[in-house]
């Protein structure tokens, strides 16, 4: 009886918020990974790596810890997509305006060089 | 058993997944964000005002380094410190960097245990986050005193571009009144949690709703974030 009464309590205390609880071992090995990617961006400026090799490979380390700590921090794998689409769509948008501003400002570093001669 | 007052009933009924969740989910007459409390999803609303305002920083940096004619100065040296006579390029941002991460781990544990009703864990998972968060505003303010001294300003430097000061300073400034307000929060809900208000259900002095631990998760939504932007401030303005 006293067994089934702690059972019912369980039950009624998990539903009593909406909040998440995830096994703790899910988030130290997200911890973990956050170390080795940070690790690795931080060796990519460390050896020297230049260019395309270095630009893709920082892009990706931090595409990938962005995703972490969105994902599982901040709990956003486990909700409901009508709130995952409406936050994380809009911010891909501004890659619309990392566009525009990059013509932009393609087109002041033609200008300048053509005007004002190289330095 | 005194539990506190949930801030909805919750739906009973199995809810639709995928495209038509979405549709479902928006549908009129009623509420969008399903399973999440109020706080949570105006606190992720917050956030993405927050993440068009570090976006548009990020921007200009961007439009300001890529348009300029004069070399930019290498953040690899720039940012480089004399640790026992050996020189290691970028090693404070690395720190930094291990700190903040570190500090959104210890968050990410102590909403699980405030769930839990762990008092004092929480409290003291809560504490070493904002330590951590203090500790990284203080290595940023050593970093500004070194770059202040070396003769950077927001209209010039030594080494380059003159517009590196202006965003290195806006950024990281942004940033680091960031995690200043995020250390005082921090300290707020540790207090909280100790007294024992959300065990209690407590009022909270700003909306009087009942006080419970879904507090300390939105607690923790503004600080994995922050954590979140330094991400792409280091990758951006400190690896490019």
């Amino acid at each position: 009886m006293a067994q089934a009464n702690a059972q019912v309590e369980s039950v009624s205390d998990s539903l009593d918020h909406e909040g998440q609880e995830h096994p703790i071992k899910l988030y130290l090995v997200v911890w973990g990974w956050l170390f080795v990617l940070s690790t690795c961006s931080y060796l990519v400026d460390y050896f020297h790596f230049e260019g395309y090799l270095r630009w893709s490979l920082i892009l990706l380390f931090m595409i990938l810890k962005a995703g972490l700590i969105v994902a599982v921090f901040m709990h956003m794998a486990w909700e409901r997509l009508a709130l995952a689409y409406a936050i994380l769509l809009p911010p891909v948008l501004v890659l619309v305006f990392v566009t525009i501003m990059a013509l932009e400002s393609d087109y002041t570093l033609w200008l300048r060089t053509i005007f004002f001669g190289t330095t | 058993m005194t539990h506190a007052a949930t801030t909805n009933t919750g739906d009973s009924v199995a809810l639709p997944q995928g495209l038509d969740g979405i549709v479902s989910d928006w549908s009129s007459d009623q509420r969008a964000f399903k399973n999440v409390p109020w706080g949570k999803a105006m606190m992720w609303i917050f956030l993405l005002s927050d993440t068009f305002i570090f976006s548009i920083f990020l921007l200009s940096y961007m439009t300001v380094r890529s348009s300029t004619t004069v070399p930019w100065p290498n953040p690899s040296e720039v940012f480089a410190l004399e640790i026992g006579g050996a020189h290691i390029p970028l090693i404070l941002i690395a720190i930094m960097t291990f700190i903040l991460i570190s500090s959104s781990g210890t968050m990410a544990m102590a909403v699980r245990s405030g769930y839990q009703r762990h008092r004092k864990t929480t409290t003291i998972l809560l504490l070493v986050t904002a330590l951590l968060g203090a500790t990284f505003v203080g290595m940023q303010a050593f970093e500004w005193t070194k770059l202040i001294t070396e003769g950077v300003r927001p209209w010039g430097n030594p080494w380059g571009a003159p517009q590196f000061g202006s965003t290195f300073f806006m950024i990281t400034g942004f940033h680091g009144t960031h995690v200043t307000i995020g250390v005082i929060f921090l300290i707020i809900v540790a207090r909280k949690v100790l007294r024992g208000d959300y065990d209690r259900g407590t009022p909270g002095f700003f909306t009087s709703r009942k006080g419970n631990y879904e507090s300390v998760e939105i607690m923790g939504l503004y600080w994995h974030f922050v954590d979140l932007v330094w991400v792409f401030i280091f990758a951006l303005f400190y690896l490019w």
